[in-house]
């Protein structure tokens, strides 16, 4: 009743090519980055943006890229937090060695540096797979882990090795309050997201698709592997890079390469893991799962104790908080292996016949 | 992000529900701990010794001049992100914000570092953080008291002079540096970089990659090079590992030097007998008890307030988080003399800590005496105090084996200077003159 496009004609190419050919569809996403970028900023504390908002939509942005390489084109990474890290470095030396240039426009060229370092390591996807292939970008992270831990040139010889980011401006603005963090980041995230969004569903991203669902069947019906390959490592790593440079500019301010460490790769996975396996709104809403959950688990547990007298110390809701996060992921790899998104896409199925289901 | 904007809602409701209803007379101190991951063994008791002397204060003098203190902690684990979230969620909470933030993290202290100006919030990174910090005209926020990492090296090389015989003695002999590989071990290696081309040692930086629970393929280096003498700048269970991993090699003990956060009983007691032997600086104050802890156990301890077990109070780093929020509860009353005895906010309470001045009469009537040396904090110097000891375990129990060295500013000056003027020139900061500040 809702959820029902009985109805909604399309009368021209352009009606049939929209991104959201729905009205309802357009309608909510509209509606929910008009909220995101207005009703937001209304509310949000220092708090929510900097712990919660901020991370969430950068992460968000990260995921969306992983998603690209793993969701559509089906090749396994565990190298994205090398590629984080790869945009945060590239950004940063471009900064301090090119200092005319604007903070943001060396975080958009990071990415580029990003994604020639994502072909790089995509040649081996060329001939392995799976399992191997996982094992070859997990060099990926372990090699430039190692390089930004010794090669001094990238951290400006800093006597740490931990560097800092260049104080965020645009146009003579001061982009330094949270709020305008915030917007810069979700700025970046939603014009990459609506970029990305019409990659997979044009003649690449169906490329992408029919090399993840059969490769050779793919190279059968005249597909070439290997541009359909190298342009999602292209793509997604270029999207990471961006997040990495984001998340160290905009996030963090100073960083070491400990934050870009295999924990990273790991939780970007569970992310879209979590969130919905080739899809776009699933890496949104993983990101915020990954992010908020455990945030929010260690703050309403200890008056949840209260409630019931039970004084719980930090290490017990730290200790809490591993154990139920664990347990969540493996709920929802049973009961819900296809992600939050799947959860959205079912609600949509049950508005369209509601109230009168058969 | 619907799902992320309800979650975010929950989130605020319980938070809304953590915060108590602040009364106003209130002094609030966010602690930033970690009694989990490979960092908790010398997590826990500095926490313990953190909280145990605030609660000291509250019971025994009613807070400071009548301003109660309260305090939350939030666990940290060590890591970054974690750190700043909780740095975030604490800095608004009593009637004037935090007063202030010692993370105990140097990845976490490097990260503040870029909020706290904004926040107006100093941090005390008593004995860790960027060594630079110490330049207040820069750092105006951060306050490395009692001691920087090239301080501590600094001691260290002097220390390993001594016991050869002279600063000449030390051309062509082999220091090593095994180290946590994170800007916290990497800071002292410019120093000794320094150090060496001074003195005409051989200077062989050894890293060791977190949490630090594997370096047999480190010790077997050390096995075949053969250093004079290894340094260690190690924290949680790398510390032990290395002490036991060179009991296994048989490197002598007595030719370790541990940095002061490798100085505690976590760090040598799993090690057993392998330990006995093996050397560190101190943070000026060792183990044992003092006046302080009579206090302790009257007020804390006895009531059944305290966290720490009985055994591990009067351990160096109990000891040391007594001390880490003595310094910082000295501020807010140096602060409150200033602008009156009520709750004072984080730019005031940075004001007390710059004019921190603990005179010999001072410590010893906190409790103190023969655990801190005299220490006076100025806007062009915010360590306040470049002195340090040494002690030794035998076994059982650390025993002071030195005198007292001083840092030598005369290579520690030149360096701070240059460090912290990139630093200025990368954020583009304009240094504050130190001769006009008050």
């Amino acid at each position: 009743m809702i959820y029902r496009e009985a109805g909604q004609y399309k009368t021209s190419y352009v009606d049939d090519q929209a991104i959201f050919p729905i009205l309802q569809d357009k309608a909510v996403v509209l509606a929910a980055v008009a909220a995101a970028y207005l009703l937001v900023p209304a509310f949000a504390s220092d708090y929510m943006y900097k712990a919660i908002l901020i991370p969430t939509v950068i992460l968000a942005l990260a995921a969306i890229g992983l998603n690209v390489l793993m969701g559509y084109c089906g090749q396994v990474s565990l190298g994205s937090g090398a590629f984080m890290a790869i945009g945060a470095y590239a950004a940063y030396n471009l900064a301090i060695r090119l200092d005319f240039l604007n903070p943001f426009v060396c975080v958009l060229l990071s990415g580029f540096a990003a994604a020639a370092v994502g072909v790089a390591f995509g040649i081996p996807s060329l001939r392995i797979k799976g399992f191997y292939l996982a094992c070859a970008t997990l060099a990926a992270q372990f090699f430039f882990d190692w390089a930004f831990l010794r090669v001094k040139w990238f951290t400006n010889y800093t006597p740490s090795g931990s560097v800092n980011a260049p104080p965020l401006q645009a146009f003579g603005l001061d982009l330094s309050s949270p709020t305008a963090k915030y917007l810069v980041a979700l700025t970046f995230t939603v014009a990459l997201a609506l970029a990305a969004k019409n990659l997979v569903r044009g003649h690449i991203g169906r490329q992408w698709m029919a090399i993840r669902d059969m490769d050779i069947a793919a190279e059968i019906i005249g597909i070439r592997p290997m541009f359909a390959k190298l342009s999602a490592f292209a793509v997604s790593s270029f999207l990471i890079g961006v997040a990495g440079a984001l998340w160290a500019f905009v996030h963090l301010g100073s960083w070491e390469p400990l934050t870009f460490n295999i924990d990273r790769s790991f939780q970007l996975m569970f992310m879209i893991i979590i969130g919905g396996l080739g899809s776009i709104l699933g890496s949104f809403l993983g990101a915020a799962f990954v992010v908020v959950l455990p945030i929010f688990l260690n703050q309403a547990l200890p008056p949840l104790g209260a409630l019931v007298g039970w004084t719980i110390s930090t290490a017990t809701v730290s200790h809490i908080e591993f154990m139920v996060f664990g347990a969540l992921i493996v709920f929802f790899l049973i009961v819900e292996p296809h992600g939050l998104a799947r959860l959205w896409s079912i609600a949509k199925e049950k508005l369209r016949l509601w109230p009168f289901p058969h | 992000m619907r799902l992320g904007m309800l979650a975010a809602a929950m989130v605020a409701g319980a938070a809304s529900l953590a915060a108590p209803a602040s009364a106003q007379n209130e002094q609030f101190v966010p602690l930033l701990v970690y009694r989990t991951g490979a960092y908790a063994p010398n997590g826990i008791p500095f926490a313990n010794g953190m909280g145990d002397y605030l609660r000291m204060i509250n019971e025994r003098d009613g807070g400071i001049n009548g301003v109660k203190l309260t305090f939350e902690e939030c666990e940290t684990g060590y890591a970054t992100d974690r750190g700043v979230e909780c740095y975030e969620r604490l800095k608004g909470k009593g009637p004037t914000g935090a007063s202030f933030v010692s993370p105990l993290s140097t990845g976490i202290t490097f990260a503040l570092t870029e909020k706290a100006p904004g926040d107006k919030i100093p941090l005390i990174t008593m004995g860790y953080g960027r060594s630079e910090s110490r330049d207040g005209a820069v750092f105006q926020w951060n306050f490395p008291l009692l001691g920087t990492y090239w301080t501590a090296a600094n001691v260290a090389m002097q220390h390993i002079a001594k016991e050869m015989g002279g600063a000449d003695k030390l051309k062509g002999k082999k220091i090593a540096l095994v180290y946590h590989d994170s800007p916290y071990g990497k800071e002292p290696i410019a120093l000794l970089d320094a150090m060496s081309k001074r003195l005409g040692f051989e200077f062989l930086p050894i890293p060791v990659p977190h949490p630090g629970n594997e370096q047999k393929s480190q010790w077997l280096q050390i096995r075949q090079q053969r250093p004079d003498y290894v340094l260690l700048w190690g924290w949680g269970v790398m510390n032990s590992t290395s002490v036991t991993e060179a009991g296994n090699v048989n490197y002598p003990r007595d030719k370790m030097i541990g940095v002061w956060w490798s100085g505690a009983e976590p760090d040598v007691i799993p090690a057993g007998e392998k330990g006995a032997g093996y050397k560190a600086l101190m943070l000026q104050h060792g183990s044992g008890k003092y006046a302080v802890h009579v206090d302790i156990e009257k007020f804390v301890v006895s009531k059944g307030q305290s966290q720490a077990k009985p055994e591990e109070i009067g351990h160096v780093l109990y000891n040391r988080g007594l001390i880490n929020a003595m310094l910082g509860v000295e501020a807010i009353r140096t602060a409150q003399a200033k602008f009156g005895n009520k709750p004072l906010t984080g730019e005031q309470v940075r004001w007390g800590l710059e004019n921190l001045n603990l005179t010999a009469e001072r410590i010893k009537a906190l409790g103190f005496e023969g655990v801190l040396q005299p220490l006076k904090v100025t806007c062009a110097d915010h360590e306040g105090a470049r002195a340090s000891r040494l002690h030794q375990w035998d076994g059982k129990a650390w025993k002071v084996i030195s005198d007292w060295y001083q840092g030598d500013d005369q290579i520690l000056a030149p360096m701070v200077k240059e460090t912290a003027a990139k630093y200025a020139a990368e954020k583009k900061i304009t240094p504050r003159d130190c001769s006009k500040d008050g």
